[in-house]
């Protein structure tokens, strides 16, 4: 086994500050929109259905998986930044 | 063809690549029965972790309980996606890099103790073991509406096929079954709705149909069907289906408690543990929940369907009209009618028929009348009782749909009970014979030994799933979603967060804090569940959410603790560092 360089403190940083800006958007679209919020977003409407509701039971979902789209994106291109790439 | 004949040609047929697949893919080392030594693709590795995800109760009932609920169900199609985000921003990518075979090998090695790698084999085990006695049930139950034989049959049968490729194939047998077992699931879900769809609002993508109108009608103007529900609703004495019905407090922490769970099982996990590397794990991430997606965004659509359907075709109908799947469910013993009134007429409102489920009085019944129920009645004036899980069982028949779709649909149930049952037999056998055996009592057994200890041991846990899957205590497996979940989020969640994201948390800190967390949580959902009958709940919050206060017990447990007593030692805090990195997740062997 080769020795790791050390982790230089910037990519452990850099990858905090993604995954925190993501999870604030994961609790945001479920949490907030979903249950918190629910209530004042029923006024909206998305096609039929009132927009809290919405969110709730799909819109949320469809947030997730758009959010761990974007993380594997991400954190791939942070990888090769600091030269830890690696073919898949 | 009869029903009989289609639906042994679509079991036959699947259990057939089932087992094709399993002698295909024996393993012949530890790597490769723990991990498929690593070199399943990440799309390959989504649709396996979607079916081993998502479970019997998922695929039967998640319809049906949105379909009573409404916007209150919100809660699981959240809780049960959203932990996904949590698993693979936090926690998937480290493990895989750590590069070990199962999750109580980090908690062992991070902690740097045996006592912590004993709680948490301990918690795998009580995890795993409460899930899949409800899947061998679930099996059971198919098999035996399918060919009419007892439920104890259909457990062995199911348990049979299981042992076959999860016990003698491994990882590398689960995966590629459960990819198979994906296909067949999210066929089987998805057809009937599609023309369930087609007939309520026109649209072939039935995940749109949550926005859409409502055409059934023909020539009145189109109204949206969520206008089209809460109308309906109302008019008969239920709350409005997208109306806030629990309080929000319970509605929060139950959500969180589903997510952290989810984050938390050691079956999903240990599924990310397949693939060649950390960029690997993090596409097959997105893949994963993708393919749960497609399902769970037509879970709720369905379930408006289903409702909106079922009222449409029973309400104010008479009974000697009623459609012809009323009868064969009714025959099923899923649905009972009433006549309170006596008018020859099926009354569906708001409130409950009878107490519990119904007790048939064949004996009495009348020539082309009901089956008539012994139960004490009610004073509601609702008529018809059905089972929740006819939403999915009964849809391609309320949808007019042939035979063979519904034989389908039955090999999609099967498929999501077993998917399930071996990863969690998986998880159980690896804790016994890797934790347990090689890390903690022998540490000098063999590769092949270990191999052998694994296969008993899923050959034990088998056989007790399937005792209790035979004999399920009392109500047990109904409350077991609150303890399996509950704990998962007390133990493995926080304690593997605290050990990648800090390298002050030690042993004792680790231990301690798993104690209290699964000690508080076991606690209040035993008391709540079996030891009383009220409902006077800390700040309103039910045991299913109860998991969420349990995981910062033991976060803020770890931390004071840890603060008081010696820091790991240097090698620990390395391996911590290490983690961080991506490069280097060990070697990985292409299938």
């Amino acid at each position: 086994m080769t020795a790791h360089p050390k982790p230089s403190s910037s990519y452990w940083s850099d990858s905090l500050k993604l995954v925190g800006k993501l999870l604030f958007i994961w609790f945001l679209v479920s949490f907030g929109c979903g249950i918190l919020f629910k209530d004042f977003l029923d006024q909206f409407s998305i096609g039929g259905a009132p927009l809290g509701f919405w969110m709730a039971q799909q819109g949320s979902i469809l947030c997730f998986v758009i959010l761990l789209v974007i993380y594997a994106h991400k954190m791939n291109k942070l990888d090769d930044q600091h030269g830890f790439s690696e073919e898949e | 063809m009869d029903q009989t004949t289609w639906n042994f040609i679509f079991i036959g047929i699947t259990f057939g690549v089932y087992i094709g697949i399993a002698i295909w893919s024996r393993a012949g080392s530890t790597k490769e029965y723990y991990t498929a030594s690593g070199g399943v693709s990440p799309f390959a590795n989504g649709m396996a972790t979607a079916a081993d995800w998502m479970s019997a109760a998922t695929f039967i009932s998640m319809a049906g309980g949105i379909a009573a609920a409404g916007y209150g169900a919100s809660k699981f199609l959240m809780g049960w996606t959203g932990g996904f985000v949590l698993l693979t921003t936090l926690m998937v990518p480290y493990l895989r890099k750590f590069g070990k075979a199962t999750v109580p090998d980090f908690i062992g090695d991070r902690f740097y103790s045996n006592g912590a790698r004993l709680v948490a084999v301990i918690c795998a085990i009580f995890i795993c073991m409460t899930y899949i006695m409800g899947q061998m049930r679930g099996v059971g139950i198919v098999f035996s509406r399918l060919f009419d034989i007892e439920i104890w049959m259909g457990v062995l049968i199911g348990g049979g096929i299981v042992f076959f490729y999860a016990g003698l194939g491994g990882m590398k047998g689960i995966t590629y079954t459960q990819v198979a077992q994906y296909c067949v699931m999210v066929f089987s879900y998805t057809i009937p709705v599609i023309f369930i769809s087609i007939i309520i609002t026109g649209n072939v993508i039935p995940q749109l149909g949550l926005i859409g109108n409502y055409i059934k009608d023909g020539t009145e103007a189109s109204v949206p069907l969520i206008v089209k529900i809460n109308q309906i609703s109302t008019d008969l004495g239920f709350a409005e289906y997208t109306a806030s019905t629990s309080n929000t407090l319970d509605m929060f922490c139950i959500t969180a408690a589903l997510m952290i769970g989810t984050a938390g099982l050691p079956h999903v996990i240990v599924r990310f543990f397949t693939v060649k590397n950390v960029r690997a794990v993090r596409k097959s991430a997105y893949w994963t929940l993708g393919f749960i997606a497609i399902i769970y965004l037509t879970a709720p659509a369905l379930g408006i369907f289903a409702r909106t359907n079922f009222v449409e075709e029973i309400n104010q109908k008479r009974y000697a009209e009623a459609p012809q799947w009323f009868k064969n469910w009714e025959s099923q013993g899923m649905i009972a009618w009433v006549d309170k009134n006596k008018d020859g007429i099926m009354q569906y409102q708001a409130g409950s028929v009878f107490d519990g489920k119904p007790v048939y009085a064949d004996e009495n019944r009348a020539e082309g009348g009901p089956r008539p129920v012994s139960n004490t009645l009610t004073e509601s004036p609702n008529e018809v009782y059905y089972d929740r899980d006819i939403i999915v069982l009964a849809n391609p028949e309320m949808a007019g749909l042939p035979k063979w779709v519904i034989a389908l649909v039955m090999a999609g149930c099967v498929a999501a009970a077993l998917s399930t049952a071996a990863g969690l037999l998986l998880v159980l056998s690896t804790s016994v014979s890797h934790d347990l055996m090689k890390k903690i009592l022998k540490p000098n057994i063999s590769d092949k030994q270990e191999i052998r200890y694994a296969r008993i041991a899923s050959f034990g846990a088998l056989a007790i799933a399937a005792y209790f899957g035979i004999n399920p205590p009392s109500s047990f497996v109904a409350k077991t979603v609150a303890f399996a979940f509950g704990l998962a989020a007390s133990s493995f969640f926080p304690t593997l967060i605290m050990g990648i994201f800090s390298k002050k948390i030690n042993k004792q800190g680790a231990i301690a804090g798993m104690i209290c967390g699964i000690g508080f949580t076991l606690g209040y959902i035993v008391h709540f569940q079996f030891l009383t009958d009220s409902k006077d709940y800390w700040f309103g919050i039910s045991p299913e959410g109860i998991g969420f206060l349990g995981m910062i017990i033991n976060f803020i447990v770890a931390f004071v603790v840890s603060s008081f007593t010696p820091a790991p030692p240097e090698e620990v805090q390395e391996l911590v560092e290490n983690i961080r990195i991506p490069q280097g997740a060990g070697q990985a062997i292409d299938h």
